[in-house]
């Protein structure tokens, strides 16, 4: 279908499209890769006045090091996280999960930013990005703020981005020695996950030491599995690890769709976080 | 109105659209390359695929006035003087296509595809052609045509 009609700007730097925002209260949308933005419109799920295209400014690109933080630009696209050196060595969680995204054609146009600030809890990198303790920085009209991930996914949909915000980049504390694995289970190619589990794990004599997990889709907002985190400290052996993962889906509140009920959803959860710790644990 | 300026398939055209016209409505509506088909709504079949700028996009899912100043390649600038590429030619071959509606996509997709791993294993071909859809096939032949392509070291 053919999207409702809409006014379109191209601003060409921050602060330009920060005004742009500012001047049209509510009804303005930030177009970055459009991958999920224009099909809702087609659909007609979404009919903002304004469009506000940040696909030309170049600030809001590429990837760099800020001591032991990676700067990732919020209009870096899928395609270009994967590839980057800085990511593939120091955040190999994000490089690994945003391979699961989509297509290769979608993953040409969108953007980490538009996968975050969407707030889509089955999208894969809220999750990755809540598991690698990353923070957002948001530019308004009153300047700069910083949110952290956990701070940042508030509803379905609903990001704590005002509507004259405009994320501009997501900071990751580099993640050296810890191993790292993404398990998205869907049924059929290109899907969204029905549950995914991100696991960051940190070993230290052969016993976990610290372990951070992101669930995917088992909730209105993407989740971390405290109790499993926790109940995973000094696990040694897969056993321990299939004990300890049998509390991830506790405080989870996992929807009923046509794809699956929240019991099998929790159960998910349940397994595919012993089989994603196994692998980041190098213990699979 | 937007004025654009777009590069199709080595020639460039001037116009003004409406910001909501999407680039494959553009393509076939506007310049008449109906070579690239809509299968879907929902961003899903990859049958729009074309190149923008040197990558595999789906221009269902583009704005026309997104692609203002930019080069758009289509299924039908790849011939040259009604000599096809040896992709283009794997897939007659190969017999990879029944109906032919996911033909443009799949062939766009697979440039792309061997762009990135120029001898693919049979395993990154279907991931690489993870977003088309075909109805017809059951993709063997397109993979093959594709594992054909690559072994001929055509660059597509
Ligand atoms: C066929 C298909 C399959 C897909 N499969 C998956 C999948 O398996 N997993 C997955 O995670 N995703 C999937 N996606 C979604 C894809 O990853 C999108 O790229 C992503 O969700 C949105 O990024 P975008 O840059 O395209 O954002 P857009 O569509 O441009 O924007 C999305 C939303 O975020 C807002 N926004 C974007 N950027 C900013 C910014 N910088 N500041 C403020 N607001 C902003 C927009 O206003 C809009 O509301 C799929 C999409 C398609 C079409
Ligand atoms: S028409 Fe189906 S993906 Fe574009
Ligand atoms: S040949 Fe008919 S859809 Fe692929």
């Amino acid at each position: 279908m053919i999207p409702p009609a809409f006014d379109y700007a191209r601003p060409s730097s921050v602060d330009e499209a920060v005004r742009t925002l500012a001047g049209a209260g509510d009804e303005a949308k930030v177009l970055a890769g459009g991958q999920s933005l224009l099909p809702l419109m087609r659909l007609r799920l979404a009919y903002p006045e304004l469009v506000v295209d940040v696909g030309r400014i170049p600030e809001l690109r590429g990837v760099r090091e800020d001591g032991d933080t990676l700067v990732i630009g919020a209009m870096t696209t899928h395609h270009d996280v994967i590839a980057d050196p800085l990511v593939r060595r120091h955040a190999g969680l994000l490089a690994a999960a945003t391979a699961t995204v989509a297509d290769p054609a979608v993953r040409h146009r969108g953007t980490l930013g538009g996968s975050l600030a969407h707030a889509d809890p089955a999208a894969d990198l809220p999750a990755v990005v809540l598991a690698l303790d990353g923070e957002l920085v948001a530019q308004g009209p009153g300047g700069r703020r910083t949110i952290p991930a956990r701070g940042f996914f508030v509803d379905f949909l609903q990001s704590a981005l005002a509507p004259d915000e405009l994320l501009v980049e997501v900071r990751i504390p580099k993640a050296d020695g810890w191993g790292f694995h993404y398990e998205k289970f869907h049924r059929v190619a290109q899907a969204y996950a029905i549950v995914g589990v991100a696991a960051l794990v940190r070993r230290d004599n052969g016993q976990i030491a610290e372990t951070r997990i992101g669930l995917t889709n088992m909730g209105a907002t993407p989740l971390r599995a405290s109790a499993a985190e926790h109940a995973l400290s000094g696990a040694g052996d897969p056993d321990a690890v299939a004990r300890a993962a049998d509390s991830a889906a506790e405080g989870t509140r996992p929807a009923r769709d046509t794809a699956a009920s929240p019991e099998y959803r929790a159960h998910l959860a349940r397994v595919l976080t012993k089989r994603a710790v196994l692998a980041a644990a190098g213990m699979g | 109105m937007t004025h654009i300026s777009v590069k199709v398939d080595g020639t460039t055209y001037e116009d003004d659209v409406e910001p909501r016209l999407l680039l494959v409505h553009y393509l076939r509506d506007r310049l008449g390359l109906t070579g690239t088909p809509v299968g879907c709504d929902t961003s899903n079949c990859g049958a729009c695929t074309v190149e923008l700028d040197g990558a595999a996009v789906k221009s269902c899912t583009v704005l026309a006035v997104q692609a203002d100043g930019s080069e758009v390649t289509t299924v039908q600038g790849l011939a040259h003087d009604g000599e096809w590429t040896g992709l283009q030619r794997a897939f007659h071959e190969q017999h990879a296509l029944q109906c032919g509606f996911c033909t443009p996509g799949m062939i766009m997709a697979a440039r792309d595809l061997l762009r990135e791993h120029p001898h693919p294993t049979p395993d990154e071909v279907r991931q690489g052609l993870e977003g088309n859809l075909c109805r017809c096939t059951g993709y063997q032949n397109i993979v093959l045509a594709v594992l054909a392509a690559s072994e001929q070291e055509v660059t597509a």
